[in-house]
């Protein structure tokens, strides 16, 4: 609905994208030259001066579909190379990360603050390229100009619009499943204790006045959770504390190295099909979209001595194929396997979430990967 | 004391938007219906208090110009004086239905001419006063519509032209005897809420300003206004004044539903927070002032709330949406 919703949008799961490649690149030992080279590349091209301007137009919010293309895109902006099955995977941590923090923002507002997580450590991946620094912070002055003076009311709509996108949505992420900010259904967890949003008072009190306005009885009631006040409002600025974690990197050190990726049971008894009643114009104007996005974006050739490599988001290429073949479209079901052992014994939970899946024979997807948009439409 | 009933589940889960359920008790019948958006449809269920839902419905957003498939807004029911009517809100108008969805009588095309170029285009906001229906829009414009007692010749009667942005809700009372002092309350984006007198033509009773902060849900009993705020708050005025009576630090996250059960002056508030709150309204005999007492609090787990609605006017049953909850959760007095 609301017609501000692409950008933050977009820089925010371009940023957890970024996050993404950035542990992988590691885990996959990739050499740091390339490593870095991708990053700057990516980068680069998703700040790009005139694919920011076509972003930034005010424009309804397209297809979860749509907007994929977009990244498959831009994974490939550089040297390196993702199969289908990573691909989908990368996919689904970006999208399910992004719908956990919109949910758990405390004000409306505070999806800015998320962006601007995303942007600073952006920052940080490509400190040594002055010139993307610099589109980054031309980026960051788009936002404050955009969305600086937006109303409260005006950021509950784009809330509201990023729910209505991620609705449907609930792929069980085992990061957030160990560390209980998802249940085993898919739902985030929400929390009813912490702090209260910057400008909410502690739920519990009720305030009574007379007509002259004066207070006449107080009274408090156990309100069921266990709220303190905010110490202080995050810092829209350039630079500043942001005052939430919210968008910050969760892949960083300290997190273990394979995120997996399941479907949830569903337990809804009827027909599901969420097919529009009329298909093909929504994928024309959806067609249109990306042909306006994808030419401002300039893609650098691949040309030159430096070799591509292939990124994996799985330990091994058979685990990276079966996700890929026993993955339907419609996102339905999915198969994951567990590659080692001991995680399997480490984490019976997840392991008994496995169990519960079952295995849908679905043809071969079509990996045809090149850098035609034609070609890239055709999937859609 | 409330006490969980059976479930009713649901085709698909409510979109994350204010006012996310409406409910239709049919006591002739002993069924409830109920009416709930998601996407760029309305589904209908009927079902009796404790039983499996009887019989289902899907209605859709009728398309207009543009290509992109619109988003319904909002689901209520019209209780007028001879009918009752269905009216759902989209991005695109008001389409006006039969009361079990079979049949649309009327369709109003949203004006989009003078509207600013970033500008989002919807109808939210819905209310019944008299033989009147009052929509709400993106502009602040409220639409009065004139219903006749049967047959689907709906005019546009009149636009009020108050509120300079969205519309956020829009709720009525029977004009209460002869100095009847509200019939219908406006709320908005900024939370500025007006009070009028329904009519041939709406008189502006009362204006109370906003802070900015979005009043998503309103409700009017006995001569005070209830409104639900994006900070929490739940703020009651007496409303032929406009004065502040009761200022309740309700929840931790934006209210996105109230409702009232008028025959005990119960309200129901519905947050993000997750939890939804029963609260009961009285006048103080000496001071004539609102007083509130805090009855019951209900955590739906790990649940953004966007609809609650009481299923009787006394209040002894509640239904409850949620965004990602496949099902509408209902709970009764024990």
């Amino acid at each position: 609905m609301s017609v501000r919703t692409l950008p933050l949008l977009f820089l925010n799961l371009g940023g957890e994208m970024l996050y993404i490649l950035d542990q992988r690149l590691r885990a996959q030992n990739i050499p740091a030259d390339k490593a870095r080279k991708v990053m700057n590349d990516i980068t680069s091209t998703m700040f790009n001066k005139k694919f920011l301007g076509e972003l930034f137009k005010p424009q309804e919010l397209y297809s979860k579909k749509a907007l994929r293309t977009v990244y498959d895109r831009l994974a490939h902006a550089s040297i390196m190379r993702l199969n289908q099955g990573s691909m989908d995977k990368l996919y689904d941590l970006m999208t399910m990360a992004f719908k956990y923090q919109v949910l758990l923002c405390p004000r409306p507002k505070d999806v800015l603050l998320v962006t601007f997580n995303h942007l600073d450590a952006i920052k940080d991946f490509i400190r040594d390229s002055p010139l993307i620094v610099k589109q980054v912070d031309e980026t960051f002055q788009k936002l404050i100009e955009v969305y600086g003076c937006l109303s409260a009311g005006e950021f509950q709509l784009i809330r509201q619009t990023l729910l209505i996108f991620f609705q449907d949505m609930h792929i069980r992420v085992s990061i957030f499943l160990k560390d209980k900010v998802q249940n085993s259904n898919g739902r985030f967890v929400l929390p009813t204790s912490g702090p209260v949003p910057w400008g909410t008072d502690v739920p519990g009190l009720i305030r009574m006045f007379n007509n002259k306005g004066e207070e006449v009885k107080r009274v408090e009631f156990k309100y069921g959770g266990n709220y303190v006040s905010a110490k202080s409002e995050g810092s829209f600025d350039l630079y500043g504390d942001r005052g939430l974690t919210l968008g910050t990197n969760m892949y960083s050190m300290s997190q273990p190295v394979e995120t997996h990726v399941s479907e949830a049971p569903k337990n809804l008894p009827l027909n599901t099909s969420k097919a529009s009643p009329a298909p093909n114009p929504l994928a024309k104007e959806e067609l249109n979209f990306l042909a306006r996005l994808m030419g401002g974006m300039e893609i650098k050739k691949t040309s030159g001595p430096e070799p591509g490599f292939r990124l994996n988001l799985f330990t091994t290429d058979e685990e990276e194929e079966h996700a890929a073949l026993t993955r339907p479209e419609e996102l339905s079901y999915q198969v994951i396997n567990i590659q080692a052992a001991q995680d399997q014994q480490r984490n019976e939970e997840l392991s008994r979430i496995m169990g519960e899946f079952e295995v849908h024979d679905q043809p071969p997807q079509n990996t045809s990967k090149g850098d035609d948009l034609l070609a890239m439409m055709d999937e859609l | 004391m409330y006490r969980r009933d059976r479930p009713l589940l649901l085709r698909s889960c409510p979109a994350a938007l204010y006012n996310n359920l409406c409910v239709l008790p049919l006591p002739a019948s002993g069924l409830a219906q109920f009416a709930l958006v998601h996407g760029s449809n309305c589904e209908l269920l009927s079902a009796v208090p404790s039983g499996l839902p009887l019989s289902q419905r899907l209605l859709h957003a009728k398309e207009g110009a543009g290509l992109n498939l619109p988003l319904i807004t909002q689901a209520y029911w019209c209780v007028l004086p001879f009918r009752v009517l269905l009216v759902l809100t989209s991005q695109r108008g008001i389409q006006i239905y039969e009361s079990d969805g079979s049949v649309m009588v009327y369709w109003h095309a949203l004006d989009s001419s003078d509207a600013p170029p970033a500008q989002a285009l919807f109808a939210r906001g819905i209310a019944a006063s008299g033989h009147y229906i009052c929509v709400g829009t993106w502009s602040g414009r409220v639409l009065v519509f004139d219903v006749p007692a049967k047959g689907p010749n709906i005019m546009l009667s009149e636009e009020l032209n108050e509120h300079r942005v969205p519309v956020t809700d829009i709720a009525a009372e029977p004009a209460q005897g002869q100095d009847c002092v509200a019939d219908v309350v406006t709320a908005d984006d900024s939370g500025l809420l007006c009070v009028w007198k329904s009519g041939p033509e709406f008189k502006l009773l009362t204006r109370i300003s906003g802070f900015g902060i979005p009043c998503p849900s309103v409700q009017l009993w006995q001569g005070s206004v209830a409104a639900g705020f994006g900070d929490g708050q739940i703020r009651i005025f007496e409303a032929s004044s406009g004065a502040l009576h009761v200022q309740i630090n309700a929840h931790a996250r934006s209210i996105s539903a109230l409702d009232l059960a008028p025959e005990a002056g119960k309200l129901l508030s519905g947050a993000e927070d997750s939890f939804v709150h029963i609260w009961k309204l009285s006048r103080n005999p000496d001071s004539g002032c609102i007083e509130v007492e805090h009855c019951h609090a209900e955590c739906v787990t790990d649940t953004l709330v966007c609809g609650a609605r009481f299923c009787d006017p006394k209040g002894s049953s509640f239904a409850v949406t949620g965004y990602d909850l496949s099902e509408i959760l209902r709970y009764s007095c024990v």
